[in-house]
């Protein structure tokens, strides 16, 4: 990974009238990471990323996309970079390669080049073979493609997507993740992706950043962010009836390095999980006590969100986003 | 340039693939042209006409004969005897017959007497097209009856009008051709400019344009000019179909077609510009389709397309003043059915051109290129 820095924020902040979508953020991105933005609906990720793409021009705050001010310099952003929305905006009327021309055109490639670029693109995207049907009969996964080789269409230093693979099937989202990982290798990519998809952010991220509320919560690579936690190992479980003391007999177990609880049910943080998981079934016989479930796994990101953030990522999804509650706020429905 | 022709060929190549779309908007103003050409267009023939003879006498049946004759010849209404008023003032309230002639008693005697005869025309004015016409050809009957007794007489009773028809007789289909191209103008202006406009805003379409480097000038030029390509094609065939099928003469007479392209393409640029005016910040896509409701009946009905402007209200005279569809009528039907020239159109044009250039230049300072 290179030190040069192929974004710069700082201090970002956006605001839709009384509400703060994105308060502060401040981060930099280095030249051929692939940078990942994890966080629920409404966290601010799309408004950071529009911040980034020119799209909505930040309250505060600076930031700086390939050597240019997002403000001041949007031509320059615009030219170094590629962008992939949230919504599938290829054009459904028109076929896959008219969609690659159009926008061959308006990123200035020249006009011999374009023939071959876009066979290259269609192929690399395996789309060749339908190349002249229009996007409107292609399914999820082929659209989300096009759109793919539509922001690739002029080279672009960076590629910005918004939630690349929502709404996709596993399969989908499996040649979708191959391809990018195709293009940062072969074309020096540098490549910012949001997604509420953990393993997504896990498989494809060198560096993840947690947004919530607006907010950056944390920052590092998949792999140090997981060990950031107490433990490799937690044990979730929940029991019939407790004896006194009980939450004390569980700290005092081998290994254990932290336990929460609530009512019945703890999660137990271990260094060791097998060797924790038989002493608490030993007290548990002992005692009495009786189980209601039991489940060990290793330490993943849903724990690393649920960490920073106070709630699971899964949780998170259901409720409304921080702009939806304030909208619900303001009617009286909260 | 570039950026501009690849959004340009992207509206046209959507365009050619939107049958439906086009088929709408060339059949829609025709169907229009024929049914309210043929429907309003029309004299009034066989209205029923009781006649109650109260008089009996020669002249009186002099005059019955008459009234037998129109039926005959004009055939405006069909003369029908009834025994008494009462029975036929039933008849006229019941729709039986649309209006009800009583000739006096007394009537020959003061024919003959020559002491102003009257009859007396009972007309359903519910029906404001059926009593005029009714009463229309019962004062020529009458009054061609009164210039017999007059002449005699030897007194100058009327004025006589001399009418000279300028131009061959032009049916109303014919005068209502150029508001019918100008309403098909505007049909695709809103059909294939705002509407498809704001369904690419909504769909997210625009954003992809916006994020790359694509000028705000670009953006506004391309949606301008191929909305306009869009409404001067269908304008043109309008042009062309609704000559032909309402039968105005030389339809192909090469001059008066490249002027009318002249009219019909600063008519597409003055609505289309008028319209990203509008729509330059709106984002909700239930405004264009409220605006097209509104204006297709504020635009059209005011501007001479189907009735003078000189008929109208005051009220109504200050919309066609500021109305640009006033001028792009005015204009084609002085070039379609006048046979005149540039020069007599110039004004129209003028005013058609200072609105597209107005228009153009507030909807490139209020479109903006962010989300």
């Amino acid at each position: 990974m290179s030190a040069v820095a192929a974004i710069e924020v700082e201090g970002i902040v956006r605001r839709f009238g009384d509400f703060t979508a994105v308060d502060g953020i401040r981060f930099s991105v280095a030249e051929g990471e692939i940078f990942g933005l994890l966080g629920p609906n409404g966290a601010g990720k799309s408004t950071l990323i529009r911040m980034l793409t020119t799209l909505v021009p930040p309250t505060a705050g600076t930031a700086r996309v390939a050597g240019c001010d997002v403000v001041r310099e949007a031509a320059g952003v615009r030219r170094a970079i590629g962008v992939i929305p949230q919504n599938m905006t290829s054009d459904r009327e028109l076929t896959v390669k008219e969609n690659l021309s159009l926008f061959a055109q308006l990123y200035d490639v020249p006009r011999r080049r374009r023939p071959a670029l876009i066979a290259e693109l269609l192929a690399a995207v395996q789309l060749t073979e339908w190349a002249d049907k229009q996007v409107k009969f292609l399914s999820g996964g082929m659209r989300r493609r096009v759109e793919i080789a539509r922001g690739l269409v002029h080279r672009p230093r960076i590629l910005f997507l918004d939630e690349p693979t929502t709404g996709l099937d596993p399969v989908s989202r499996a040649a979708v993740w191959q391809m990018l990982r195709k293009f940062k290798a072969e074309q020096d990519l540098t490549v910012v992706l949001t997604t509420h998809y953990l393993d997504e952010a896990d498989a494809l991220c060198d560096r993840i950043a947690i947004v919530d509320h607006g907010k950056l919560v944390a920052l590092d690579t998949p792999l140090a962010l997981k060990a950031s936690l107490p433990g490799d190992s937690l044990l979730e479980v929940s029991f019939a009836a407790l004896p006194p003391g009980w939450a004390e007999r569980l700290r005092a177990l081998p290994a254990v390095e932290r336990v929460t609880g609530v009512g019945h049910a703890y999660r137990i943080a271990s260094a060791d999980g097998p060797v924790t998981l038989r002493a608490l079934l030993a007290a548990a016989e002992a005692e009495g006590v009786r189980f209601e479930s039991l489940d060990v796994q290793h330490t993943s990101l849903d724990d690393v969100f649920a960490e920073y953030t106070g709630r699971q990522l899964r949780d998170a999804l259901q409720e409304p986003s921080a702009r939806e509650s304030a909208v619900m706020a303001a009617k009286g429905q909260r | 340039m570039g950026h501009v022709w690849a959004l340009v060929e992207r509206e046209l190549i959507r365009f050619g693939r939107a049958r439906m779309l086009i088929l709408f908007t060339v059949l829609g103003p025709l169907l229009q042209l024929v049914v309210l050409g043929y429907a309003f267009g029309g004299t009034l023939h066989g209205l029923r006409l009781a006649v109650v003879d109260e008089d009996h006498g020669i002249e009186a049946l002099r005059l019955r004969e008459r009234a037998q004759a129109v039926a005959a010849g004009p055939g405006t209404f069909v003369a029908v005897p009834y025994a008494d008023e009462v029975s036929a003032l039933t008849a006229l309230r019941t729709g039986k017959v649309s209006g009800v002639v009583v000739i006096p008693p007394g009537f020959t005697r003061r024919v003959l007497a020559r002491e102003a005869p009257q009859v007396a025309l009972v007309e359903n004015n519910v029906d404001r097209f059926v009593s005029t016409a009714l009463s229309g050809a019962l004062k020529e009957l009458v009054a061609g009856w009164g210039r017999v007794q007059v002449t005699t007489t030897r007194l100058p009773t009327e004025v006589a009008l001399a009418v000279v028809e300028l131009y061959p007789f032009v049916p109303y289909v014919q005068y209502l051709l150029p508001g019918t191209v100008v309403l098909a103008i505007f049909t695709m202006v809103m059909l294939g400019g705002a509407f498809a406009f704001m369904d690419d805003k909504v769909l997210g379409i625009h954003e992809g344009y916006l994020v790359t480097p694509v000028t705000r000038l670009e953006l506004v030029a391309a949606f301008n000019v191929s909305g306009a390509i869009k409404a001067v094609t269908v304008g043109t065939v309008l042009t062309l179909v609704g000559m032909a099928l309402s039968g105005v003469p030389a339809p192909l007479e090469p001059v008066r077609l490249f002027q009318a392209l002249l009219v019909v393409t600063l008519t597409a640029l003055a609505l289309v510009s008028l319209m990203f005016l509008l729509l330059a910040r709106v984002n909700d896509p239930m405004v264009p389709r409220i605006a097209s409701m509104l204006l297709n009946t504020l635009l059209f009905f005011p501007s001479g397309a189907v009735y003078p402007v000189e008929g109208l209200p005051g009220w109504l005279r200050a919309i066609a003043v500021v109305d640009p569809f006033t001028y792009a009528v005015r204009a084609l039907r002085t070039l379609l059915l006048q046979g005149a020239g540039l020069s007599a159109i110039a004004p129209d044009l003028l005013v058609l051109a200072a609105t597209a250039v107005v228009a153009l230049i507030l909807s490139a300072a209020a479109f903006q290129r962010s989300l």
